[in-house]
């Protein structure tokens, strides 16, 4: 299967939106090259600023581009994006509802080697708290394409969270992202996963080896994390009775959350949540990492026959 | 300089001055102390230096402002009411539930603000994204920002400073409002941040040192500044916190407090 980073996704799409969006402009911290953004500075190197290592006012930066009708794209890895700069990201970008998209990489334990100061697990949390932004996790490389362009039409603040490592294409191009609408990948009436990023072909691969075993389950890709479907979701509640989330990210404040939010709310049936379990990471390959943690074809099978069997109890 | 222009513009310090004292007073809140420190330096730019027009916001080619210490907001107001982008009588509902007029500014609820801010440090960074749009687009619009010497404890104020003599933003002038004091105490006592002329002289700008409330040394400076190509310019204002009011000149106490009625009174005749 092919696989994209969305990382390279993302600064490919940079360079077809610079190209018919003349308002565009890209910021990096000292990181263009890992972010991918170098490609849009050897296109555009006029429309193209380095803030140095400095990510507070990389987003202070950004914010007075978009106050003077630019539409700035910030990058930085989503650690520093998220965390370093959050309160920049909060009272500069989100309070005033300015048009800045923050694209930040090398989210999640898939950033690898680099170890546990590197691995961004709380801003899916972090940014979906922020009244007036938008979160955006993309599935594959297509999907992030789609969802460059999505955000730069949009008006109003996006966290578009990418990845590190290739993730298999799941998508052809005929796909059309639309912002707040997850995407049924695949249909079933006993279980539903609700998976984010890197875990969405994860969840396709567990799905397929469950129908071996007789569980006909079902594949929901939720790659607008807010505004979040909750149609969606009720209807995958109502249709399969027990849900199990998946995500690259503390299992505290992100997907799982907000879709047992959202089923606690509406459709009350069982969520199990498979997510970092609330600790920090460490120095491994994205695979050993993601066998480590959990993340992995099989701990959702295990976990999607949890969640039909508490139906009934 | 043009000593009919000068009286005029002192004139209309003394009026926002005023409103400062009385929406402050009205509010039983707020940072009378700050806001009166740069009365004199925003007043030169709003009726002076500035190119702008309060009946078109946005327009596009405008000079713009950013107030990176927005607890001042009451200046900032004082002085949209008197250059008329709002009616001067909605000065009184500052800090009011429901009121265009926050605590700190909000650039979508009133007309005239540039800016949100209020969270220290964070203002000149965006006056940065202003002055390389403008560079971007070639435009002549300049742009201006108001820092306190407090602030400059912020570590982001250094970034902001690298990155805008990095790219030689010659289209952008900061005031420092150097007023000596912040809400824990003198800033030499809480944390110095002194010497200020040399760390933005480091940091690559052009910087100027002035009397923050003698007219004529601020429009000098303004003029320098315009004419100062490659670099941003400093104007390092040496303030008295709380100026115009003789019970809150130089004291720690009045940064955050509002006066009282009878306070108002006193503060109001003065500045008469």
């Amino acid at each position: 299967m092919t696989k994209i980073a969305t990382r390279d996704a993302y600064g490919n799409a940079l360079v077809k939106l610079g190209e018919v969006n003349q308002d565009v402009v890209v910021l990096d911290a000292d990181l263009a090259g890992s972010t991918k953004t170098a490609k849009f500075r050897e296109k555009y190197p006029e429309r193209f600023f380095n803030m140095g290592i400095a990510e507070q006012n990389l987003i202070g930066t950004a914010a007075g581009f978009a106050l003077s009708g630019k539409i700035p794209f910030a990058s930085s890895f989503a650690i520093f994006a998220t965390g370093r700069a959050f309160e920049q990201v909060r009272n500069s970008v989100a309070y005033p509802n300015l048009n800045v998209k923050i694209a930040a990489t090398h989210a999640g334990l898939t950033v690898g080697e680099d170890g546990a100061s590197h691995q961004a697990l709380e801003d899916i949390a972090i940014m979906r708290a922020i009244p007036n932004m938008t979160v955006i996790v993309p599935a594959d490389g297509v999907e992030t394409e789609q969802a460059v362009f999505a955000a730069a039409k949009h008006q109003g603040p996006v966290y578009l969270r990418l990845g590190r490592p290739g993730v298999p294409v799941i998508y052809g191009e005929d796909y059309r992202f639309e912002i707040g609408k997850a995407n049924l990948l695949r249909t079933g009436t006993q279980v539903g996963f609700v998976a984010t990023g890197i875990m969405v072909s994860i969840a396709l691969e567990a799905a397929e080896a469950l129908k071996a075993e007789g569980i006909d389950a079902a594949v929901l890709n939720m790659s607008t994390i807010k505004p979040l479907d909750q149609e969606a979701i009720i209807q995958l509640a109502k249709t399969t009775g027990a849900l199990v989330t998946a995500e690259e990210h503390n299992i505290l404040g992100g997907l799982g959350s907000a879709v047992a939010e959202v089923v606690g709310e509406h459709c009350p049936v069982p969520v199990l949540r498979v997510g970092v379990k609330d600790v920090f990471g460490q120095s491994g390959t994205p695979a050993e990492l993601l066998a480590e943690y959990g993340l992995t074809k099989e701990n959702l099978m295990e976990k999607a026959k949890q969640a039909i069997a508490k139906k009934t109890c | 300089m043009n000593e009919e222009l000068k009286q005029q513009l002192e004139a209309k310090a003394r009026e926002i001055r005023k409103s400062i004292v009385r929406m402050t007073g009205a509010a039983g809140s707020g940072h009378p102390g700050g806001s009166l420190s740069a009365a004199d330096i925003v007043t030169a730019l709003y009726f002076h230096e500035m190119n702008i027009n309060p009946q078109e916001p946005d327009w596009a080619d405008r000079d713009r402002f950013v107030l990176s210490k927005g607890h001042a907001a009451p200046v900032l107001y004082a002085a949209l009411a008197e250059r008329g982008y709002f009616p001067k009588e909605e000065l009184l509902t500052l800090r009011k539930m429901g009121s265009r007029l926050q605590g700190h500014p909000d650039l979508n609820a009133l007309p005239g603000v540039e800016m949100s801010t209020g969270s220290l440090g964070q203002g000149l960074a965006v006056a940065n994204g202003m002055a390389l749009a403008g560079k971007l687009d070639q435009k002549d619009y300049r742009v201006y920002a108001l820092l306190g010497d407090g602030e400059c404890q912020e570590g982001m104020v250094w970034e902001a400073a690298m990155a805008a003599a990095h790219y030689r933003l010659d289209n952008l002038t900061a005031f420092l409002d150097d007023n000596g004091l912040q809400i824990d105490g003198p800033v030499e006592e809480v944390m110095s941040t002194k010497p200020l002329i040399d760390k933005w002289k480091a940091f690559g700008w052009h910087v100027l040192s002035i009397d923050g409330h003698d007219m004529g040394q601020i429009l000098s400076a303004l003029a320098e500044a315009k004419n100062t190509k490659g670099r941003p310019t400093m104007i390092i204002a040496k303030t008295i916190k709380g100026k115009g009011v003789s019970f809150m000149e130089d004291q720690v106490g009045w940064h955050g407090v509002a006066p009282k009625p009878e306070q108002v009174t006193q503060a109001l005749a003065e500045l008469e």
